[in-house]
């Protein structure tokens, strides 16, 4: 199991080896699906819907809707006004969605297509109908990462349709990131125990995590509807959780319906979600409820029941920034110690914010930002780690290290609890402390000696 | 489901008629060519391997794919490194599932490793070539490989990227043997014209650079085998037991000095010819080795090509070898197979994948008496249809002709006649043929339906005209067609199960058909209560809202079967 990887770590300028990224579309892909009645359209070669397509199935075991511009080397040379009109035709006459959201690819920026003049020119020639949309972000895939393209559809939303109507609506927005559907659902049901209205952009929740029903919704019911996406301009307040996925949305709602933004972190952990409870209470002017009170009281009883396994252990991490910041802060809340944190987009906020939250508990400890997993791979093997959180790409380091691996972010291709539970709030972060148990225990159960195998612990 | 209504015949052209029927005029016109009844007497002419229009939500993907993915990507100790921004090697890797299992256990496998330049805008404005160079350095400085191959992706030809040039100089400095890929995604309609890339670039770069053959009495190379789940482990047991040797299997579970001498051979196999026919008719016109089109997938068809490898190494020994193993073989196969074809005959199958499995699986549903209504591959082209006879009348349009036609010549050393013009004939008057694939449409039955690059409007309308039993079809499909309440076997990945290749790898499918075909979970789907009336209940207090039940109170009691009825 990657055997040819040296313990001797050479510099790298030139050379990526196991990404800890992918490339912007993805995300904004990701994002447009949760607009509700949205067919996501990448503009460029069909190889790149087809990749994304088949990677979003891959984590969410549902169907992944999008088309494609079908680009070939005649539009590469051209450009893609023939194409996307083409495209807009045949999609609104065979797929008839409420909205098509258009995001680049690295071809149509290398050519520089503009896509508004297209859009403009199709809406005079009558191809897009009338209440329908079509909007678009453009993700140029040698910029950032998956992030930000999740990041870049999530504004275009607000770009395209937030509008100040009405004055202000008793409402909170909730601009949730680039998490699981399960974790929207979570975020969704936090807001409705506190008994606030809340918008949700993007919501993936009962578009990618369907039920069996014998009945195929190209449309399912779920994800933000045009009206809401609307009336964010009338909102109390955005809370924008991650710096990177939602922070560039909220400050464009800011700026374009003047509504003020609480710039959050991912409520992953027991601080994070507090800030969350906090600022909801804040913002939207309403008592904390006992039941939500509770549930953060029984996430610090089995933090305090099992803290001697965690206090001390050396763990790595890898993943997405916002995720990955948020875990850190519940790794030391939970006296562990993360020695190796990266992430593969770049930002150098990832770095100071990480180092700042570890600084006190784990100066020593390796932060880097567009980084790769053969890297890390590399510092483990040099100095040897308890743990190690990640994507299911992850697994190849922890089978060749023989280190215990807790699925964590995007893409987890391999099993199925992402689907099925959460890992915002604080019922997210009793999952996560049991995920980490299970595969530390399991470890030990299996190879310690017979003596020291123990009923009880 | 053994509770399916006896299966009305549909007609094909009606079925067509409905599926054309939403399309804007231009998109009716394309598909119109796409979507065929069939005549296995005289094919129709299928529009296939031609652009899936803008706009239409297809199976294909992009050149890159086909050559990263497919052909280059199980060469494991090949180290190869995507030119191009981070999506395209980051979903390249590890994503088929072309199994390895080096010879080397302690040596490389590259497939566990994705390398890319990872370009950003810098090299998008001012060239990728200066990072491509240090890419290949570092790579070289790090893994030592044997041989580097660059591939690359759509940015590279825009920006005008010599990957050629890159490579050429790389070779020289490092000494060892770098080739570059001229792949970007946007070239050709498909896949396929990855494939074909791969073809020139590995014939070009690696097959003949050892002239000595592994010592064996008959001795080939399986082409266009990928070692989906295992099925180039499967045929190679298979052969092995038979005493034939295979030097290489292009591409799965393969290593460069194998594919280094695979011109060493006396014969070659083609399994997917559409991936792959171009290296076999190089190999025929260089070396002089004769191909011969092989299928592993089913039982019958197994057999088939072991007799038809037997026959042509002209030798009792290993034809009665050869009977043998079918014998034996068919012994353990023979009460699984009656097992489930007593369960699932009669049962409809569609199929819509790849270049050569939408007609090579048809052969394990015919093992089990199963009826495929529809086929139709994802990125194959007329000849994959209708057979090599109609390649002469092949239009090559402005898209195929971006692809690069190697000329080649009998090696003046190296070119050997495997076989005598005597013997040649005398193999072709006892029936034997050569360098040529019938197609997938004169094995299907008349009036089925053949769908070409179908689109997930056809798909739905198939389900809802069709209503197939099981699918098979790849991920993106995968759980549309589930949803509506319909199995899917995924043929690109198996699902992750497998080897389907073979003797052994047809007990692994019936069995899987099996599975899938008698499982009860599609009768759980409508809850209890949408199909039972009401039940009145007393209620110790009143319902809150007052409402009031129907029916009379009585006792209850869950049926022991419930849900499942």
């Amino acid at each position: 199991m990657l055997n040819a990887t040296p313990l001797e770590i050479k510099p790298r300028e030139a050379l990526r080896i196991n990404p800890a990224k992918t490339c912007q579309p993805i995300g904004a892909m990701y994002a447009a699906l949760g607009i509700h009645g949205c067919m996501p359209h990448s503009h460029g070669s069909q190889g790149c819907c087809s990749y994304h397509r088949s990677h979003l199935t891959r984590h969410y075991k549902e169907p992944v809707i999008a088309t494609s511009s079908s680009f070939t080397e005649g539009a590469s040379v051209f450009g893609g006004l023939a194409n996307l009109t083409q495209a807009l035709n045949n999609i609104f006459t065979i797929y008839n969605p409420d909205v098509v959201a258009v995001h680049t690819t690295c071809l149509s920026e290398v050519i520089g297509d503009d896509i508004p003049m297209m859009i403009k020119k199709s809406a005079e020639e009558g191809i897009i109908p009338a209440g329908k949309y079509v909007i678009h972000a453009n993700t140029p895939s040698f910029v950032g990462s998956h992030i930000t393209g999740f990041a870049s559809m999530c504004t275009a939303m607000v770009r395209y349709f937030s509008e100040r109507r009405m004055g202000m609506r008793n409402q909170i927005n909730l601009v949730p990131g680039y998490v699981d559907p399960v974790d929207m659902r979570e975020l969704k049901r936090i807001t409705k125990e506190m008994k606030i209205d809340s918008i949700m952009f993007p919501d993936t929740s009962d578009v990618l995590d369907l039920p069996q029903t014998g009945v195929y919704h190209m449309y399912p019911k779920g994800g933000t509807t045009v009206d809401d996406l609307k009336s964010t301009g009338d909102s109390m307040a955005t809370l924008a959780l991650g710096h990177f996925a939602s922070h560039p949305a909220a400050t464009e709602l800011d700026e374009k319906c003047g509504v003020p933004c609480a710039f959050l972190e991912l409520p992953i952990g027991l601080s994070q979600t507090d800030r969350l409870i906090h600022a909801l209470r804040n913002y939207a002017g309403v008592d904390v409820p006992d039941s939500i009170t509770q549930e953060r009281g029984r996430l610090i009883d089995v933090m305090s029941d099992m803290h001697q396994y965690f206090h001390g252990k050396r763990v790595a991490v890898a993943g997405d920034p916002d995720h990955v910041i948020s875990l850190c802060q519940f790794l030391v809340e939970l006296d562990m110690k993360p020695v190796y944190v990266i992430t593969g987009s770049p930002g150098n906020h990832f770095e100071n914010r990480v180092h700042e939250i570890l600084k006190d508990q784990v100066p020593d400890a390796m932060i880097k930002q567009n980084a790769d997993l053969f890297e890390l791979h590399q510092w483990i093997k040099n100095s040897p780690v308890d743990l190690i959180i990640g994507n299911s790409y992850c697994k190849y380091i922890a089978r060749a290290e023989n280190i215990p691996a807790v699925r964590f972010g995007f893409p987890i291709l391999d099993r199925m609890t992402h689907r099925l539970f959460p890992t915002v709030g604080y019922s997210g972060a009793m999952h996560l402390l049991n995920k980490i148990v299970e595969v530390t225990f399991d470890k030990r159960d299996r190879e310690c000696p017979e003596e020291l195998f123990e009923l009880v612990q | 489901m053994s509770d399916t209504p006896e299966k009305v015949p549909i007609d094909a052209a009606q079925a067509r008629e409905e599926m054309l029927k939403i399309y804007p005029p231009k998109t009716r016109k394309k598909r119109a060519k796409q979507i065929l009844a069939n005549d296995p007497k005289m094919p129709p002419e299928v529009g296939a391997n031609t652009r899936t229009l803008p706009g239409i939500m297809t199976q294909r993907g992009c050149t890159y794919a086909g050559c990263r993915g497919v052909v280059m990507g199980p060469i494991y100790d090949l180290l190869q490194i995507t030119h191009g921004p981070i999506g395209c090697g980051f979903y390249a890797w590890l994503t088929r599932r072309n199994l390895a299992r080096p010879k080397d256990p302690t040596g490389p496998n590259y497939m566990q490793y994705s390398m890319s330049t990872d370009m950003q805008e810098d090299q998008i404005i001012f060239g990728g070539e200066k990072k491509l160079r240090q890419a290949i350095i570092e790579a070289h400085e790090i893994f030592k490989p044997k041989a580097i191959a660059i591939l690359a992706t759509c940015p590279v030809g825009l920006i005008g990227d010599d990957i050629h040039a890159v490579a050429r100089e790389m070779k020289e400095k490092l000494g060892v043997n770098v080739m570059a890929f001229s792949c970007e995604g946007y070239k050709g309609v498909s896949q396929s014209a990855g494939h074909h890339i791969a073809n020139n670039g590995v014939f070009k770069n690696i097959i003949g650079l050892n002239d000595t053959p592994d010592e064996a009495e008959f001795n080939m190379n399986i082409l266009g085998e990928y070692n989906i789940g295992g099925d180039a482990w499967e045929i190679d047991t298979l052969l092995r037991k038979c005493g034939i040797h295979i030097t290489a299997t292009l591409s799965g579970d393969v290593n460069y000095d194998q594919v280094a001498k695979a011109h060493t051979v006396q014969l070659n196999a083609v399994m997917c010819h559409r991936s792959i026919n171009y290296i076999a008719e190089m190999m025929e016109k260089k070396y002089g080795i004769p191909w011969i089109k092989a299928n592993f997938i089913g039982v019958e068809s197994t057999a088939k090509t072991l007799r038809k490898i037997a026959k042509y190494f002209e030798s009792r020994k290993l034809t009665d070898r050869v009977e043998e193993v079918i014998a034996q073989e068919m012994a353990a196969v023979r009460p699984v197979r009656e097992e489930v074809t007593a369960r699932v005959k009669g049962k409809t199958a569609a199929l819509f994948v790849g270049g050569s499995r939408a007609h090579h699986y048809q052969d394990l549903f015919r093992d089990m008496g199963m009826e495929v209504v529809s086929a139709g591959y994802e990125f194959a082209h007329r000849d994959d249809y209708e057979g090599r006879k109609v390649l002469p009348s092949v239009k090559v349009d402005a898209d195929s002709r971006n692809i690069e036609e190697l000329k080649v010549e009998a090696d003046p050393i190296r070119f050997k006649a495997r076989k005598t013009p005597e013997q040649m004939e005398a193999l072709k008057a006892g029936g034997f043929s050569f360098s040529d694939y019938e197609g997938m449409m004169v094995e299907m039955k008349k009036g089925t339906l053949v769908i070409d690059d179908i689109s997930h409007h056809e798909l739905e309308k198939l389900i809802e005209i069709y209503k197939p039993d099981l699918i098979c079809s790849g991920i993106k499909d995968k759980f549309v067609i589930e949803k509506m309440g319909i199995p899917c076997k995924q043929l690109h990945s198996y699902d992750y199960g497998g080897p389907y290749a073979a003797f052994g790898g047809a007990i692994n499918f019936y069995k899987e058909i099996d599975r899938m075909l008698s499982t009860k979970i599609w009768k759980y789907v409508v809850p209890p209560w949408e199909k039972e009336p009401e039940l009145a209940v007393t209620l110790v207090h009143p319902a809150k809202n007052g409402a009031k039940r129907k029916g009379e109170s009585k006792t209850w009691r869950a049926s022991a079967a419930v849900g499942v009825e």
